[in-house]
């Protein structure tokens, strides 16, 4: 069989409601965006699952690498002020 | 041989119960095992759409004809997940077609039985649909991520395929003797192969051990053909149809069914290529995959051009 392609890889986001974050579904295989979208439709909302459908060529994803992640996200740990529970509140403060 | 640094943080995250993601250190062997389980997985989905295709034409009535297609349709869909959580592990998608038709990678046996009457339509959801949804169940724990995911989101789908196949069942039950004949028959031939969906006995499995360590398996062969036989046989009575097994009966020590022996001669068989259809099944995928090469070529010189014209 001469030239068996199986098409590019696409990552698949959906939004299952507007006010909704896309969230990463699974990917899809397409020549092109517009395939691409049908195919996300037809694979990942056969139920209502979609009212918005992102697709993204799959080789421009950059993704972290996870032998990296201890020192990649460690700046955000040693800043305990970040989060409101940090700051001591006087006695009998209310709704803040 | 002393594990390495990395299959020791490898199992570390597994017996924490963290999942394994595309990009993480994983045991070679883990890797090829997923690829056999997850293929021959996708497979089973892709080739389980002929026995049920058979019957699209000549389904009873209009509502039985869209239901199929719909059902089809989530079978093939649940084959696209599941070939693209093998490809994150660096298998393509035409290497898995390609060692389908090879006969290097498998399918599941039961798609081998021929589907004769409309009756074999609600067994194979009912018992089929019904046995893989134990297995499936038990797998959206799975260690692997993008394996867990893709049957979570197979697990919801499915129970609308056994619940449309039981609601046959029960309606032919309540038919004319003609059609209570046929159901018994169909439930007659499928019963012992969908004992067999799970696999050989835990003492004879080839595949368990490391599978369990590493978590791709949750429960044994033998654990989960006992919850399916556990929760059918009541289903079967309900409706009024026998179960083909002369040593069934109810075990109050262990709060189960035993059962009788499984045909492991004829399972054998028919996984070696000898069972009623092996032959047609791939000849049909072959024929349809080959005859479809110019859709996706023309999808690839579409993409082409509208590159080049950018």
């Amino acid at each position: 069989m001469a030239n068996d392609t199986q098409l590019d890889l696409w990552e698949v986001f959906i939004q299952s409601r507007a006010g909704n974050h896309h969230i990463h579904a699974g990917s899809v295989h397409a020549s092109d965006r517009q395939m691409a979208l049908q195919n996300a439709r037809d694979i990942y909302t056969r139920r209502n699952e979609g009212s918005s459908i992102w697709v993204v060529p799959a080789k421009y994803v950059t993704a972290s690498n996870p032998d990296d992640a201890d020192m990649f996200f460690d700046p955000a740990n040693d800043k305990i002020y970040r989060h409101p529970t940090f700051y001591v509140m006087p006695e009998g403060a209310k709704q803040i | 041989m002393f594990p390495t640094a990395t299959e020791t943080s490898f199992q570390e995250k597994v017996d924490q119960d963290l999942n394994i993601e595309p990009k993480d250190h994983m045991p070679e062997n883990y890797r090829l095992h997923l690829i056999r389980q997850i293929s021959q997985h996708a497979h089973s989905e892709v080739i389980g759409m002929q026995p049920e295709g058979n019957w699209i034409t000549r389904a009873p009535s209009l509502r039985a004809k869209q239901i199929l297609l719909a059902k089809i349709q989530d079978e093939g869909g649940h084959g696209l997940y599941l070939y693209s959580a093998a490809e994150t592990l660096g298998i393509s998608r035409e290497e898995m077609i390609e060692q389908l038709h090879s006969g290097k990678a498998k399918y599941s046996n039961i798609f081998n039985y021929p589907s004769l009457t409309w009756a074999d339509i609600g067994a194979i959801g009912w018992l089929v649909d019904g046995a893989a949804i134990v297995n499936q169940v038990s797998l959206q724990r799975t260690s692997y991520g993008p394996y867990a995911r893709a049957m979570v989101r197979i697990c919801k789908e499915e129970s609308f395929h056994q619940r449309q196949g039981y609601e046959i069942m029960a309606k032919m039950m309540k038919g004319i003797p003609a059609q209570r004949e046929m159901a018994q028959d169909a439930m007659n031939r499928w019963w012992w192969p969908a004992l067999m969906m799970f696999g050989p006995h835990d003492s004879d499995s080839p595949h368990s051990g490391n599978a369990f360590k590493w978590k791709i398996k949750r429960k044994s062969n033998d654990e989960l053909r006992q919850r399916f036989i556990d929760k059918t046989v009541p289903q079967a009575e309900l409706i009024g149809l026998a179960i083909p097994d002369k040593d069934l009966k109810w075990n109050e020590a262990k709060q189960g069914y035993d059962h009788g022996e499984i045909n492991w001669a004829e399972f054998k068989q028919v996984i070696s290529g000898n069972g009623p259809c092996n032959k047609q099944r791939m000849a049909h995928h072959v024929k349809y995959h080959e005859e479809g090469a110019w859709v996706r070529e023309a999808g690839a010189a579409y993409s082409k051009q509208i590159q080049e014209n950018k």
